[in-house]
């Protein structure tokens, strides 16, 4: 499974979606998936691919950590597991 | 009705080991925070927080007294200690069979768990200590205080998470005014700086990993602190039949429930909570000049408390002084409304507002006077002491200068 497959099926399983029904397009409010739900999607992604991501909930914006759309936190990762390769 | 008035107060937290030093250092605005000092710390991604130091629990307590006490009820025992000596009342007969304690934590003995956890799970033994349940149980702080003085009254221990202190003295409050107990010791306690217990708040990401600045535009999230507040509540006509020295009356209380979010907090149950106190205690928007605002230093507390305080007091909440004492001793969590209480009496008795240390930047979604750095002197006739838990459990004290 690639890395946006695995994430994908974390968010759609976060979202109670079928993983066909999250595009790369869509958005964590799109999925409804609310604060304290991606926080937990951060932390399945974490042990999934054995990274820390910078996240915290008083300062999204502040880390580097793009969370904008599926697309961008895909991206984020992918950047995350190749630097720790 | 009874009137009800405090009579002893005594803390210990990170900003000293007792009332007056604690007062000292919320005069100075002085911060308690500091590098948390624990087993396992460089595992940990937030390292701050606001540690009781230099407390030596074996100066105070024997070998028997230690393998009983978490921190949670040693740091109790000794706040109650001062309260009780501070108030110079003697529990006896009567008194003694009618008193009680009524305490609040939001973890209870944490680090009991926490060490006899790793005994069991990381060094592998079968076997742990005869007497880990009856120190780690929540209520053990108040049947430890009970045996103590020999209070024979009602006692019990409440949690809801970081209002349990609130909800504590607002039912002893409630004791004492309608005659159930003439005196009630009353408060909190937390003890949850050890590993897991900063651990498990480190996976909600609300944690700052370098100050808590509570309504500054630049604030990034709570630090964890720990300690203890005790206080004598007491029937005011009990308290002047023995001379005592009386310290700031309780005047009314109130609690609601946002029933919405498990932990985002609901500005309509702030405002009905601060709303009900006043209503309780037969106040007015207009005599209130401070509020000990629960003021978290999360982006989303200090936003929605704000607007819940302008929603309660319209146009004098421009006139109204708001701080959070958390910018210097921590988030107690369970205790920490007790520890804050600390900081109304200086209000009230002394004219010493406590002031918001860590202020940056001013927020446009916190536009009130925050008493921002320093310590700032005023004669205050009423104040109000908020705090809203996680479960949307909210709990506000009023309180009058007497």
């Amino acid at each position: 499974m690639s890395t946006r497959d695995k994430v994908i099926a974390i968010i759609a399983e976060q979202a109670v979606l079928d993983p066909s029904d999250v595009t790369m397009e869509s958005t964590l409010e799109d999925l409804g998936i609310d604060s304290l739900g991606l926080v937990e999607c951060i932390f399945a992604i974490e042990e999934e691919f054995d990274i820390s991501i910078p996240f915290n909930a008083n300062e999204p914006a502040a880390s580097d950590f793009d969370i904008s759309s599926v697309k961008a936190i895909v991206a984020g990762i992918e950047q995350l597991v190749t630097e720790k390769a | 009705m009874k009137r009800v008035v405090i009579t002893g107060a005594g803390t210990i937290n990170a900003l000293g080991h007792s009332l007056a030093e604690t007062l000292a250092a919320m005069r100075e605005g002085r911060c308690g925070i500091g590098p948390l000092e624990l087993r396992d710390v460089d595992r940990l991604s937030v390292r701050i927080g606001g540690q009781v130091r230099g407390f030596d629990p074996t100066a105070r307590f024997d070998r028997q007294q230690l393998a009983l006490y978490d921190r949670f009820t040693q740091y109790t025992l000794a706040a109650a200690q001062e309260a009780v000596e501070h108030a110079g009342i003697s529990f006896d007969g009567e008194l003694a069979l009618r008193a009680g304690v009524v305490f609040g934590t939001a973890g209870g003995g944490v680090g009991t768990w926490d060490e006899n956890y790793r005994t069991v799970y990381e060094a592998g033994k079968n076997r742990v200590h005869p007497f880990v349940v009856p120190k780690l149980m929540h209520n053990a702080a108040a049947s430890h205080v009970s045996i103590r003085y020999g209070l024979r009254g009602p006692s019990f221990t409440v949690s809801t998470a970081c209002a349990s202190s609130n909800h504590a003295m607002g039912l002893a409050f409630q004791m004492v005014r309608s005659g159930a107990a003439p005196v009630i010791l009353t408060g909190g306690a937390e003890a949850m700086l050890c590993f897991g217990g900063v651990k498990a708040w480190e996976g909600l990401r609300v944690m700052s990993k370098d100050a808590c600045r509570p309504f500054s535009a630049n604030r990034n999230g709570m630090v964890q602190g720990e300690g203890a507040g005790v206080f004598v509540f007491e029937d005011y006509d009990h308290a002047r039949a023995r001379g005592a020295e009386i310290l700031c009356e309780v005047a009314g209380f109130a609690m609601t429930s946002d029933a919405a979010d498990i932990v985002t907090p609901s500005r309509e149950g702030a405002a009905r909570a601060m709303a009900g106190a006043l209503a309780d205690a037969g106040m007015a928007t207009e005599e209130v000049g401070y509020v000990n605002a629960h003021g978290t230093g999360t982006a989303v507390n200090d936003r929605v408390e704000c607007a819940a305080i302008a929603d309660v007091f319209g146009a004098h909440a421009d006139r109204l002084m708001v701080s959070s004492t958390k910018s210097m001793h921590g988030h107690a969590i369970g205790g920490t409304g007790a520890i804050e209480l600390a900081a109304c009496i200086m209000a009230l008795r002394d004219g010493v507002i406590a002031p918001t240390v860590n202020f940056e930047q001013p927020d446009p979604d916190c536009p009130l006077d925050v008493v921002p750095n320093e310590a700032r002197e005023a004669r205050v006739d009423a104040a109000l002491s908020n705090a809203f838990s996680f479960g949307g459990l909210n709990a506000v004290l009023a309180l009058r200068r007497l």
